[in-house]
This record gives C-alpha cells, structure tokens and sequence, in this order.
C-alpha cells in the first residue's frame, strides 16, 4: 500500500530499454567475447595480467582517465554554476555553443591544437605539448567540458538559491556557501557528469593516439591494435572483458554516489546571484580560450582559399570528389537524419529507462543503472565487431540495414539521456508526486504527469547530447559495414582529410565548421522545443 | 460518512498514530489540534493512502483500505501546498479533473468556479514560481476542491501564512467549504484556528485522539491534563493528587483574594493583556486581563472556581 | 508515450519486412537479374557510370557496403565467415591478404581476364584472390623545404643528420602506410634494426596514422618537417586537389624507398551468388573498371592494358623496382617484426 515504492505493473515499457539493450548491446558484445575468447575462455583475460605490458596499459588509461575527469570538472565547474545563473535562453544558448567539440573529430581538434600551440609558442623550444599527456589531457578537458557544463549547469539551475542565501546571511563568503551549501546539492549531477566523462575518457580512441602520440596505449586503443591490426580476436576480446568489467565496476561506484544524496529540491525561485561578476568574466575567458581558440583556427582554415578568404569551400560541399561516394551534403544530410533518429531513441529510452531507475524495484533499477551506462564505456569495436556477427540470424539482417547506424548512436546516447535526467527526477519532492496520486492519478500517471513533465528538462538536455553524440560518431560507424550513399559527414570528413591536397583538406574544415553550427543549432532547438514551462523550473 | 476504526501506523519501532478511531458527517468540519509531532499528518496521510497501516478507513460504508490514493474520494491539501511547479496555476487546479477524465469545457468551467471560490479570478496564467504564500494556499485549496472530493484532509493550511492572511482564511476557509459542501478535517497545531474551524475538535497526542467534542465542550471542559496542555492550559496547580488548571480567564484582580503573586510581566495583545506572574514559590502563571496590574509589582488576586479545571 | 511505441514498433517492423532477402541464389547459370554485393574499404571510391556500364553488361546489380579500413574489412570479413554479409571483398591488400588465406575467407575463381593482370602482383597461385589495383608506399618530401634543397635518394640517405628532425613516419602497430615503409626498410637495407636505431638516432618523429603525419606533422599541414611516409600518388592529388591551381607538384618521392602495396578482390567462400560474383570480379579487370581506378583511389590499375589519364600520369613517378613482399613471410613475421619496430623506436 505504500505507494512511494509502487511502480505501476502496466508500465509494460518498461521492456523497451531492455529489449533495446539487450538486443543491440548485451546480446551482441556477449557474442563476440564469447566468440573471441573461443576455448581459451577467461584463461585468456588472467593471461593478460601476467604481462607487464597490459598492466601498465590498464594503469594508465585510469589514471589518464581519473586525472581527465577530475581536470574537466575542475575546469568547468565554475563554468556551469555561472551557466545556471543566466536566464534560460542565454543558457540554452551556452549550453548549445558547448556541444561543438562533441562533432569535432579529433584529427581535425588536433591539427587546430598544433596550430594554436605552435603559434602560442606552446610547441617551440624544448617544452612540446605535442605527444605528451598533457596533450591528451588537455584534449579530453576540449572534448568534455560540454557534459559538465550541461548536466551540471541544468542541476544548478534547478537549484533553490535561498538556502545558499542563508548561508551567506550566516556569514558565510561568497565561496564558503557555495562549498557548504550548493556544491553538496550539486554532487549527484556532478557524480554523474564524471561518470561520462571518466568513460569517454575511458574509451578515448584518437586523443591518445594522435594528441598522445604511438607511445601511449589504453586498453581502447589495445583492442583496436589487437582486433584490427593483428587479427588477434582472442587477446582483443580478453583486453574487451577487462574493459568491460572495469566500466561495470566504476559505474557501479557512480550510482552508488549519485544515490546516496537523495537532496531534495523544493522547485522554488531560483536566484541569480551564483558567482560574482569578475568570477563570470573570468569563465567566459577560460571557456573561449580552451574551447573558442581552437575551433577559431578551423573556421579561419575553412574560409581560407588559394586566393585569400573565400566561400569556396563551402560552396564545393555540394558538389562530389573523387574521394567520396556522393557529395559531403549528401553525408551532413545523413548524419542529421541520423542524429535526430538517434535522439528519438535515445530520449524515448533514456526516460523510460530513468523512470524505471528512479522507482523500480531495486534489482531492476540497479540492472536499468549498470546495464544502460555501459555502452558509453565499451570499445567501438566491440560494439561494431558485435552487431555484426550477432544479428545476423535468419529471417532478419540487421547486419547491413542502415538503421543499425543511428541504433548504435542511440546506444550511446541513452546514458545521457539517463544520466541528465535522474538527478531531476531524484531531486522532484515527493509530496508533489503523492499530491498528483491524492488528486487521482494512478501510479503510472505520476510518472507521466509528474516525473516526465518535471524531467522533461533532463530528457532533452539529454536529447541535446545524444544527437551531438550521434552527429560525431565515427568509431562504431566505421565499423559498420554500410552502403556508400549511406556514409555520415564524419566519415566523409575523415575521408577527405586522407588524400593530400589543399581543396580537399579545405573541404573538410568546412565540412567541420558546417557540423559546429548544426550542432549549436540543433541542440538549441531541441532545448527550446519546452522553453517557457522551464522557465518556471 | 467517512469512518476510520483502530487506525495504527508504524515506522518501525515508533508508533505514528495509535488505534486511532473517527467519524465524519456529510458538510462536517472536524479540527484535529495536536503539537508538531503528535502523528497528525501521518493520520491524514494514512486515511489519504499514502501511508500502510492496520484498521480500516471508509467513505460511505465502502471499506478503502485497500485502495489506492487515486482511487479514494479524497482530497489532501499538503501542509507545503506541494503545488506542481512545471504547471500553471490552472492547469494545477484542473489536474485533479483532468485525471477524473473530465471534458475540457467542463474543467474549464470548474476551473473558473474554484478560482473565484478562493479569490483567484484571473490568476490562471500565472506560473507557479510566481505566486505569493497566501496565493499558493489558496491555489492549493482549489485545486484539492475541484473534483469535488467526498472528504478533504488539510494539513496545516495556513501554517506559512502571516497573521492577517490566516485569520482572513480562518473566516473563509469554512465558508469556501461550506459552499461546496465538503466534509473536511482540518489539523492544526492552533487552537484558535481549530475551535474557529472545526464544527468538531478532536485532540490528538502522541498518536492516539485523546478527546472528541464539539470546540467549545473541550475547551470547558478537557478529560485530562493532557488535553488541558494541548488546548493551551499553561497554569498547573498540584492540589495534593488532585491537578488543578486555572484558564486563562480564570483569574480577577482582588486585594482581598486568597492568592498572592509578582507581576513579572506584561504584554499588550490590543483587545486584552497576556499577563506573566510569579508566585512565591517560583510557579509561572499566565492570565488575560483587560486592565493589567503594573509590572514588578506584588498583587493579589481571587480565581472563579467556575474556569478551573481538575483532574483526578 | 504509447503511440511513440507503437510508432517503433511499426517502424522495426517495417525495417525487419524489408529485410527478407529477395535475390533468389544462382549457382553456376546465368546471373542476370540478380544483386551482388561487394564489401569493401571506406577508401574505395569509382564512378556511377562504370556500375550502370557493369548492369547493363551483365544484368546484375552490385551493392556496395564499405567499412573502416583494410584491416577492419579483413577482421569483419573473417569474423562473418559463417554467414557472410557481402559475395565479394575488394580492398585486401599484401600485407593483409595471408591473414585471409589462413582464415579461408576465400573461393578460388580463376577470372577469365586474369591474363592482361602484371605477372609480378599475382600473389596467390590458387586464384583465391584477384588483384584489381596496387599502389607504393613512399617516402615524400616537400622539395622547397627540404635542408639545402637536396632531396634524399636513398633509404640510406634519411639517416644522414642533414635530414635530422625532418622524417615523420607513421607506427606499423597502428598504420597501413607505417606497416609497409617498416616492411620496405626490412626488405631495403642489410640490417633494418640498426637502421631504425639510426633514424631514431636522427631524431625521427613517429605518429599514429597517416593524417596526423601529413597534416600534423609536415610541412603540407603547418608542420615543421620536411620528410613524411606518403604514397607514389601524393604529389599527383596534391596537382590536382591545389588551391589555388599548380603546374608541378610541391611534393617528390624517394623511389628507393618504396613499398608496393597490391589490392586484391576475393569471392567469399560463403556466397549463395557465385556467377554474380564472378562476373563482377571479371568486371572489375575490363578497361570500363580499370581505367577508372588511378583518379578515384589514386592507386594504379592492375590491368596491363587499362590506360591511364594523362592528369594521373603527368606528375606520378613509379618505381622501377619498388620492395616487395611474399604475404606469407609478412604473415609469418609480422608480429614479431612490429614488436621488435616498437622495442628500437618507441621502447
């Protein structure tokens, strides 16, 4: 009779995230472990840890991974609690601007990071930022940032602002109260944006290799060598079920913090006095140099012609090189399809999926938690290698079907998706709910009228991520076998940044700069599409 | 009408509420008055469904105990409004409708009504970050109203409002109830709210109703010292086994009464004085008197043995 | 909520209706009228026109499917063995191609245009494989800022300190073109470890693929070295991709230094289309194929016959004698070679 602990036994939905899950994630990267592992079974992972060599590589890509986290949130913490203090259309609009990394690969990020570094003097002399960690770090910070601003920086502004009021009245600084008061409230939003990014540091595939250098190796970049350059499936595969244990073992220690705060919010009128105006100015510089510098040097790139400046590039976007099987428009075209696919499936998931991890039972919340983060933290290749030889069983192929791209995107997308939402959710008083369940709505309603409505906000955050998230993809996509009138405008970037020559080379920054602004765009739009209901958040 | 029999509720090792038994008449207004703590909300929470306990809760004769909260024809007005902040204040007002499956022109309507009803007419659009305190009490008593539930239970409802407000809703609150035609029960820590409120008053004290009785019946006339305290009888007086309560106004001054006290202290309440005074033997006592002694002074006085109570 | 539900549901549907295979299998006959799919690399790039020429030839419709590089191809293609998603694989290249063979990927199929093919790329003598294309892996360097402007002739040459700081080289652990130039140094020089000692001794630079070395690291893309790991078909697309417009290529090759790399087609072992897949690798060696190749994939046509576009040929230099290696003995060594690479360079 307690309703509190009730989940409506209609909610039938609740088998769409599993389904999904299981389907596309877990069935498949069973398989291809089971598969690579052949006869050897987990001989072949304990196999591992008698080399000095795989040791070292588990080693450092957590701590590579634990220093990248702990350096983003540091970096941009500051940045989402003033990004939760401006109106809601100016942090619509910053939390759009932020997700421009996301579709950047990271040839392209690199080649601008040479530039700004060799121009800075940055990579002149005897200091070489280049091949270091801290190029590797550096990057992740880049490519980050947007998922602390965002999640966190959507907490904040949910945030009531009195009780930090209260503090400061008490006497606390500025900072005092921030640290005693509104930073505590804040820890599920941030435990939860350092889970993402500890895992997308986790399974950074280019930063390490191209910003880090041949030198370095992560268990990603390990399996890529293992699966891809020397065929050997059964060490891959032995390197992946590291990596996947791994992942389950840290989310696991990431939900565990996120919950065990269950900091109520009371919805009221958020002030907004967060941070002073020297600290605000002092972030807009931070976040334009780490973030703005770079993308500056591409966009200068892709108006830069044989002749001076120039459309040209942009205006060749429309016509077919050689190098590609249709023009780059064809390719951006796509992706957007794709992407907005993927946000469909993601956020339909993701809510569900948040839902169920907020009131389920508590096995099946747990499960939902663990079993929806992991793809975030598994190897493209696993995914890729996966899909392929799992779900091929007559009469269906999903094999080679185009809509096993955006799947796979929504894959990724969904912990966004959940991991915005359920600190919403988590944070909805639940006398609001019971007020809904007095005036007549069914447990399944609450949900709906009460949980959905209020985590709206989280969702298409989330949705913002994942279609950034999906118009960036190249790993799993590559590794997808798919027809040439099918590829997504990072492939064809990627291909066109593989032939020698200026035209192409130019064609491709556009190409970059026209995936920046649909990403901006796109997320803005998303956001917006529940604006002045969130104005009352 | 509604019937609740031997209703116990218990987070673990502490009983919440205890065997607690009530009835309510159709229109009726039933004041439970108890201290913060003594397992009043737990007791509306109980009879709203939205907490387990043993007995039995029914509306009508049909036994609810087993229903769930959206299925009862009750109302709950939450002590904090708990109003829904991602809505406006109509589509607030009109939620309770709109779950009962009512027409959009009907809710409407309805919506409109309630809003006059509580003063509200235009406030509609608002949003509900907007709204003063005694806007959002009055938002959430129409939205609780609105489908007309058979039973409302408010907890607290005027708790957060200042003075002028709540007395104001002291005035209307039965009157907006009494228009609809609602029974209600109304808990408060307030005497005065609750004698002002209630047709009834039920006492409640460390989860069990001690007393049941029409305001002015318990008032005149506790059936323990417990119920006294709770009432607000501060004056306790040991006559041998025998404890003895002088109201408040039980107390004249008289230079040839039989007692004997210092006046610690006076404050000026407007209408009349709430006078502190001291007795030799170091007890507090408390008096309203319209033409206070001066403070600091020695006075003696007689008390009316018709506005003492005793309690064996 | 529900009818978003709904909605995909019909969409899977919709999705799985479609999937039903179609294409009836034909052994042996005639196979007009049916669908061949060719499985192949992100790099493969050919005109429109010569697969409308290949339907109307045949009257068999070729599906394309690409994915990530050769190697990923050659691990995918093992992987599906048992169910394969594709009739034909084109893109394995000699450095892959044992991995295939060992794996059985391939039908033997002995192409009835196989003898315009140079002698020299026939590497399977069971026909497993055709070769349809090959290219070389060369050391470019941009001639303006080379140091005196004196451009290495030799492989020998890239250690002399006048060329210190300016080789950049891609990592075989990581890279197709970085495998090849370490195979061409195995194959050109007496002893290919102290020659790696020696370049790392000239300070050479490593990185982990071929973009970050051309666009990172030299001189094309704002870097500062002069010397990089390319193919003989560099300077050619840096001709014809210029902005704005050059008569002679920026770029040269150092001709001692390169490695062929021949790509070949296979018919998967596994196909139910066996005619369609032998009618288009038979495709795949005529003229209307072959003389599409050098300016789509800038690699050179394996056809004797297949002329060439003057644009391709004008700036192009192909070595007369380029390194060259049994796919079994870089199969068999490999691993161990690339292990070794990684002790002397990056260890």
């Amino acid at each position: 009779m307690r309703t509190r602990e009730r989940i409506g036994v209609g909610d039938a939905l609740m088998l769409l995230p599993a389904l999904f899950i299981g389907l596309f994630f877990l069935f498949p990267v069973g398989t291809v472990l089971w598969r690579g592992l052949g006869g050897e079974g987990l001989d072949a992972v304990f196999d591992l840890a008698k080399s000095p060599r795989q040791r070292d590589v588990l080693w450092f890509t957590f701590w590579q991974a634990a220093v990248s986290t702990a350096l983003t949130v540091a970096v941009a913490l500051p940045a989402a609690a003033t990004v939760g203090g401006l109106s809601d259309r100016a942090r619509r609009f910053v939390r759009s601007l932020v997700t421009v990394p996301f579709v950047l690969p990271t040839v392209v990020v690199a080649g601008a990071f040479d530039e700004l570094f060799f121009a800075t003097g940055l990579d002149t002399g005897d200091f070489r930022l280049r091949h270091t960690v801290w190029a590797i770090l550096i990057a992740h910070v880049f490519f980050n940032y947007a998922v602390v601003v965002r999640v966190v920086g959507t907490a904040c502004a949910g945030l009531d602002g009195r009780q930090a009021e209260a503090a400061r009245v008490l006497g606390a600084t500025r900072w005092q109260a921030w640290r005693a008061v509104t930073l505590p409230r804040l820890r599920p939003a941030i435990a939860s944006a350092s889970a993402i990014v500890f895992l997308f540091s986790f399974t950074s595939f280019g930063a390490v290799l191209i910003l880090g250098g041949p030198k370095r190796a992560t268990l990603e970049t390990e399996i890529y060598r293992y699966a891809v350059s020397r065929t050997d499936l059964t060490r891959a595969a032995a390197l992946a079920v590291v990596q996947l244990v791994a992942v389950l073992a840290l989310v696991a220690v990431s939900t565990w913090l996120e919950r065990r705060r269950p900091a109520t919010t009371r919805m009221a009128r958020p002030t907004r006095t967060l941070g002073s105006r020297p600290g605000r100015w002092l972030n807009v510089g931070m976040a334009t140099a780490l973030l703005g510098a770079p993308l500056a040097v591409l966009i200068e790139r892709s108006f830069s012609t044989g002749t001076g400046y120039g459309l040209s590039h942009y205006q060749a976007l429309g016509t077919r090189v050689r190098q590609l099987p249709a023009p780059a428009t064809t390719a951006l075209w796509n992706s957007l399809h794709y992407a907005a696919l993927a946000t469909v499936l993601a956020v339909l998931i993701g809510v569900v999926a948040s839902v169920v991890v907020v009131h389920g039972r508590s096995g099946s919340r747990r499960l939902f938690d663990l079993g929806l983060t992991l793809p975030l933290g598994t190897s493209a290749v696993t995914i890729g290698f996966g899909i392929l030889i799992a779900l091929d069983e007559p009469p269906v192929d999903f094999r080679t079907r185009w809509w096993i791209i955006p799947v796979a995107h929504a894959l990724v997308g969904v912990p966004f998706v959940v991991r915005t939402m359920v600190p919403l959710l988590r944070s909805i008083d639940p006398s609001i709910r019971e007020a809904a369940a007095v005036l007549g709505a069914s447990p399944s309603r609450v949900r709906r009228e009460i949980d959905l409505m209020i985590g709206a906000r989280g969702a298409l955050v989330g949705g913002g991520f994942a279609f950034a998230v999906s118009l960036g993809e190249f790993g799993a996509t590559s590794f997808l076998p798919r027809r040439p009138e099918d590829l997504t405008a990072p492939v064809a970037l990627f291909r066109l940044l593989s032939t020698p020559g200026d035209l192409l080379r130019g064609q491709a920054m556009a190409l970059a700069v026209v995936l920046m602004v649909f990403v901006s765009v796109s997320v803005f739009v998303i956001e917006s599409s529940r604006g002045t209901a969130e104005g009352s958040l | 009408m509604l019937r609740v029999d031997a209703l116990t509720v218990r987070f673990g090792d502490v009983t919440a509420v205890d065997d607690v038994s009530l009835e309510l008449a159709a229109g009726e207004r039933l004041a439970v008055l108890g201290s913060s703590g003594c397992g009043k909300s737990t007791l509306l929470r109980a009879i709203a469904g939205l907490e387990a306990g043993d007995g039995t809760v029914s509306v009508d004769g049909a036994d609810l105990t087993h229903t769930a909260p959206d299925r009862r024809p009750i109302g709950l007005m939450f002590q904090d409004h708990a109003l829904f902040p991602h809505r406006t204040v109509e589509q607030n007002v009109a939620f309770g409708l709109r779950m009962a499956g009512k027409k959009e022109s009907a809710r409407t309507r309805r919506v409109r009504e309630m809003l006059a009803l509580v003063g509200l007419e235009g406030f509609g659009e608002r949003e509900i970050a907007t709204l003063s305190g005694g806007e959002a009490q009055r938002v959430a008593l129409a939205r609780a109203l609105a489908p007309a539930p058979k039973v409302l239970l408010l907890d607290e409802p005027l708790g957060s409002l200042d003075r002028y407000l709540r007395e104001r809703l002291i005035d209307e609150l039965p009157d907006v109830l009494g228009a609809t035609g609602t029974a209600a029960i109304h808990v408060t820590h307030d005497h005065d709210e609750a004698f002002a409120i209630g047709d009834r008053l039920a006492v409640m004290h460390a989860g069990k109703v001690l007393q049941v009785g029409s305001p002015g019946e318990v008032w005149a006339a506790p059936t323990s010292i417990t119920v006294a305290r709770v009432l607000g009888h501060t004056n306790e007086i040991i006559d041998g086994v025998t404890k003895v309560v002088w109201r408040a106004d039980a107390m004249t001054i008289d230079p040839s009464g039989p007692h004997q006290a210092m006046v610690d202290r006076v404050h000026f309440r407007g209408v009349d004085h709430d006078v502190r005074l001291r007795t030799h033997d170091g007890r507090m006592l408390r008096f309203l008197l319209d033409d206070p002694p001066a403070a600091g002074n020695d006075v003696r006085f007689s008390i009316d043995p018709a506005r003492v109570l005793r309690f064996d | 909520m529900k009818k978003l539900l709904l909605s995909l549901v019909t969409v899977l549907l919709v999705a799985v209706a479609c999937g039903e295979d179609e294409g009836a299998s034909v052994v042996g006959g005639d196979p007009a009228g049916t669908t061949v799919t060719l499985m192949t690399h992100d790099s493969f790039a050919i005109s429109g026109s010569v697969w409308e020429a290949f339907t109307a030839e045949t009257g068999v419709t070729v599906e394309l499917l690409q994915v990530g590089d050769a190697g990923t191809m050659v691990s995918e293609a093992i992987l599906t063995k048992d169910a394969p998603i594709a009739d034909v694989v084109f893109g394995v290249d000699n450095t892959f191609l044992q991995r295939g063979l060992d794996a059985d990927i391939f039908a033997p199929y002995e192409s009835r245009n196989l003898d315009v093919v140079f002698d020299h790329l026939k590497l399977d003598d069971n026909n497993r494989v055709t070769p349809i294309s090959f290219g070389d892996v060369c050391i470019n360097y941009w001639i303006d800022a080379l140091p005196g402007t004196v451009a290495p002739a030799t492989l020998e040459d890239l250690t002399d300190a006048r060329y210190a700081s300016q080789l950049v080289v891609q990592s075989p652990e990581t890279s197709s073109p970085g495998l090849a130039f370490l195979l061409a140094t195995i194959s050109g020089t007496d002893d290919w470890e102290q020659y790696w000692a020696d370049l790392v001794a000239n300070d050479v630079s490593i990185t982990a693929g071929w973009e970050d070395a051309y666009y990172g690291e030299f001189i094309a893309g704002g870097g500062d070295r002069s010397i990089v790991v390319s193919y003989a078909s560099s300077p050619p697309a840096e001709v014809i991709f210029a902005d704005p417009p050059i008569d002679t290529a920026p770029t040269g090759v150092l001709l001692d230094s390169c490695f062929r790399q021949i790509e070949f087609a296979g018919i998967l072992a596994g196909t139910d289309n066996p005619a369609g897949a032998a009618a288009l690798i038979d495709f795949m060696l005529t003229n209307t194929f072959q003389e599409d190749v050098p300016l789509n994939m800038f690699v050179f046509p394996a056809s004797q016959s297949a002329g060439l576009p003057p644009e391709f040929v004008e700036h192009t230099t192909v070595p007369v004698e380029p390194h060259i290696m049994d796919p079994a003995e870089i199969e068999a060594n490999r691993d161990r070679w690339v292990d070794r690479w990684v002790e002397i360079v990056l260890g």
